[in-house]
């Protein structure tokens, strides 16, 4: 499901096991090697733009190189200004949030002890529970867990709080979520066939994502991927869907990585299913409350998966938000990494309250110039942001949560159809596909 | 169970919220006040968590302590303790002088409330007197020097013959003034107070009209390094290296330069880098097997611990310079190294 990322289809000089570095100590000069282009300001350059299928115009076309080079440099200072900034105070904030979310859990789980109390026919303690254990649940996933395994916090220097200590409550292990998200997924933003976050690899979010027979149920498999959202993220994480495609094809030694992934994967469920639906329960059952709190565990796991899903799936799929060519991306500088973040991601207004509980992923666009940027410093700069894409006429896209979220399930529904050719009915296109889908007993694939 | 219970964290984070302190912690301390002692240095009183192990008196702990946010690992030496480790009753404390610049220094005796939670490494070092007091010693301090031998006058009461010379810039500088002076005066050391406004800096030389038995002492010498590398010059060129003992804080001074060598430590490879070039690019090209990821500084996947040395961020510039037992994490696809660094890989 996901493509190897770039370095290694670029790099010839990874290592070979077989270079004896370990039979003595080895001195040698490095090399001069190219670095990175995303590390560079200068050097944009004017570059042909590929038309997209759905024939939309580009969106920095407007720009010229100087402007790009002009934008990264001002976001760069933009950045270094908050990034210097940062001090006790904000130390102060992930600390508290922190011990609010472990207080939250603690007195949310024992006053579940007691959920199978009944008062006058409602059980007032399994709803003050379940309410504070999903909240806590949401705030251990987004605004910390998230922006901890970001490495927003690493300046810290705190080993507890850490990008490399930091494990989740998720049953994706933070290993493999910190690959597909932090590396793929934010190197490679809106890049159609690149970011598989468009649409996860099950959901047809952009006119120019190919449409295949799949696409028809994906209402469907929406609301399933929502409901199950963490074990869609794990199985995501995982790769689990480009393996089951390739697993023919693919050497023993890959196979036994991903098993190894897998394992991992498993140990993480068991651990966080036997907490929330065994251990807890069996700790509620002296008060009689096993079975309220084992309901409990269960809707506050499903209130998280779907919360967490509703933000997520306003960050990068409602109207206005713009994906990018893979061509586009070729020998990128820093500037036009920028410009595609933020063209490639949208914001959620609302309150101070909401932002918290979306863990600041409400300030998408800012998120995605800065991940490593601590998420409390978002609210601060978004003016800013807003501001110098106006003046450079760039679209920040924004709007409140129900506004994105029907844009967005606006999006599923309509792109679950074929895009409209002139002079062919949709309706002819599904028949095509399906007749073809018989002969080749296959659906086609996924959307890419 | 008491795992099952807090996965995906560990019992001691929600034991933490309750009861820091607690045996089996990782070693904390409450600030419990902060005495000035002259105008840049200050005491500073330490209630530590119930897994302190005491130390002996010469010996040094490491704190680290938040300053602006930033954990911060510093060593000082122990020079008063009161308490049986391991109580609520024990205490410790360090004294601070606040160097130019110190960042840690001038936190703590500027800075610092009464209240403050540290974190604690157990007590180390070789700097102690042995089990059975030597029959003549010699203590060399200078500045805040002093510390780990304030720790010994203050609990070895073996020791007979002492002599003690302390030397400090000018009279107002001198830490602990009135209770050294006041030993000088007790007999409890031979006591000689030297300031280099007045007499100038120590020469080794005047050790022979100083404290003229200075060859019969086991000597104990702490202060900056200028003084222990004369120290060990002036020791050896008599033949009495084993006579001396001296404690060092900074064996290596990290001054960030251009470029530079990096060591991975554990792959034993040694490269020269120049300071353009990012630490994972310079790794790979020597066949080191370096984690890796977005190569442009936003996923972390290439975090590595930097045992010391200096490195310089290729995107804006900022040096990080790690002293040795600090083991920072360090990104290896925006840093350059500076001078020189150890990576652990």
């Amino acid at each position: 499901m996901t493509l190897a990322p770039e370095r290694s289809a670029t790099q010839d000089h990874t290592v070979s096991p077989t270079v004896p570095h370990r039979a003595g100590s080895v001195r040698t000069a490095a090399q001069h090697s190219e670095v990175n282009s995303r590390l560079r300001i200068e050097g944009a350059e004017a570059r042909e733009f590929k038309p997209k299928r759905s024939g939309k115009p580009n969106p920095m076309g407007h720009l010229t190189p100087e402007q790009v080079e002009e934008i990264g440099r001002e976001l760069d200072a933009l950045r270094q200004e908050v990034m210097d900034s940062r001090g006790e105070k904000d130390a102060a904030y992930i600390r508290k949030v922190i011990k609010t979310q472990r207080y939250l859990e603690m007195g949310s789980r024992a006053v579940l002890l007691f959920s199978g109390v009944k008062v006058k026919g409602v059980k007032p303690f399994w709803w003050l529970g379940t309410t504070g254990l999903s909240i806590a649940k949401i705030l251990e996933n987004m605004e910390i867990g998230h922006n901890v395994m970001h490495g927003q916090w690493d300046w810290m220097r705190d080993p507890k709080i850490h990008s490399t200590a930091w494990e989740w409550d998720n049953v994706s292990p933070s290993s493999q979520w910190k690959h597909s998200h932090n590396e793929l997924h934010h190197t490679f933003t809106n890049v159609l066939g690149r970011d598989n976050d468009l649409g996860y690899g099950i959901l047809r979010v952009d006119e120019d994502q190919r449409w295949t027979l799949f696409c028809l149920g994906q209402p469907i498999w929406h609301v399933i991927n929502a409901a199950m959202f963490e074990y869609s993220i794990a199985a995501y994480d995982l790769e689990l869907g480009g393996y089951l495609a390739k697993r023919n094809r693919m050497s023993e030694e890959e196979k036994a990585e991903f098993r190894a992934r897998a394992q991992e994967v498993l140990v993480k469920i068991r651990q966080q299913a036997t907490k929330d639906y065994v251990v807890h329960p069996a700790m509620a059952a002296p008060f009689g409350g096993a079975k309220s709190t084992l309901t409990a565990n269960v809707v506050a796991n499903l209130v998280r998966n779907i919360w967490t899903n509703t933000v997520i799936i306003c960050g990068h799929f409602p109207e206005g938000i713009e994906t990018f060519e893979k061509t586009s991306i070729e020998g990128e500088t820093r500037g036009e990494w920028y410009l595609r973040q933020m063209l490639g991601s949208g914001n959620i207004s609302g309150s101070k309250f909401m932002h918290i509980m979306t863990g600041n992923l409400s300030h998408q666009v800012e998120h995605h110039l800065f991940p490593d940027m601590p998420s409390n410093r978002y609210a601060e700069i978004s003016p800013r942001i807003q501001e110098l894409m106006e003046r450079y006429d760039l679209k920040y896209v924004t709007g409140s949560l129900p506004k994105q979220v029907f844009s967005v399930y606006k999006k599923v529904v309509q792109l679950s159809l074929p895009n409209k050719v002139e002079g062919r009915r949709r309706r002819d296109t599904i028949k095509l596909a399906a007749k073809r889908a018989i002969k080749r007993k296959s659906l086609g694939g996924r959307p890419r | 169970m008491a795992e099952a219970l807090a996965t995906p964290l560990i019992p001691a984070d929600y034991l933490d919220l309750f009861d820091p302190m607690r045996e089996g912690a990782d070693l904390r301390g409450r600030i419990v006040a902060i005495t000035p002692q002259t105008r840049d240095a200050a005491t500073v009183t330490i209630q530590p968590g119930r897994g302190w192990r005491g130390y002996e008196p010469g010996q040094y702990i490491r704190i680290g302590i938040d300053v602006n946010g930033v954990r911060q690992w510093r060593a000082y030496s122990v020079c008063d303790s009161t308490g049986i480790p391991g109580t609520k009753d024990a205490t410790i404390s360090i004294t601070v002088k606040a160097i130019p610049d110190g960042v840690v220094s001038n936190h703590l005796v500027h800075r610092t409330q009464p209240g403050c939670v540290v974190m604690l490494d157990q007590a180390t070092g070789e700097f102690v007197l042995p089990r059975t007091a030597p029959e003549k010693v010699l203590f060399i301090t200078a500045g805040s020097g002093i510390t780990p031998v304030m720790g010994m006058l203050r609990s070895r009461e073996d020791l007979t013959d002492v002599a003690h010379v302390h030397c400090a810039p000018t009279a107002a500088d001198v830490i602990f003034a009135k209770e050294l002076r006041g030993y000088g005066e007790n007999g409890r050391t031979a006591y000689i107070e030297r300031h280099d406004d007045e007499h100038g800096m120590l020469d080794l030389a005047d050790l022979d009209r100083l404290v003229p038995d200075w060859r019969e002492r086991d000597t104990w010498v702490c202060g900056p390094t200028g003084l222990l590398d004369a120290a060990e010059a002036h020791w050896e060129a008599h033949g009495l290296t084993d006579r001396l003992t001296v404690e060092r804080f900074r064996p290596t001074i990290i001054e960030p330069g251009e470029g530079g060598e990096i060591t991975f430590l554990s792959s034993d490879v040694t490269v020269e880098a120049d300071g353009a070039t990012p630490i994972l690019d310079a790794g790979e090209n020597a066949g080191v097997l370096m984690p890796s990821g977005c190569r442009m500084g936003i996923c972390m996947g290439c975090i590595v611990t930097m045992r010391q040395g200096a490195i310089r961020d290729l995107r804006t510039g900022e040096i990080t310079v790690a002293e040795p037992g600090d083991n920072l994490s360090v990104q290896t696809c925006v840093n350059a190294v500076a001078g020189t660094c150890d990576i652990e890989l």
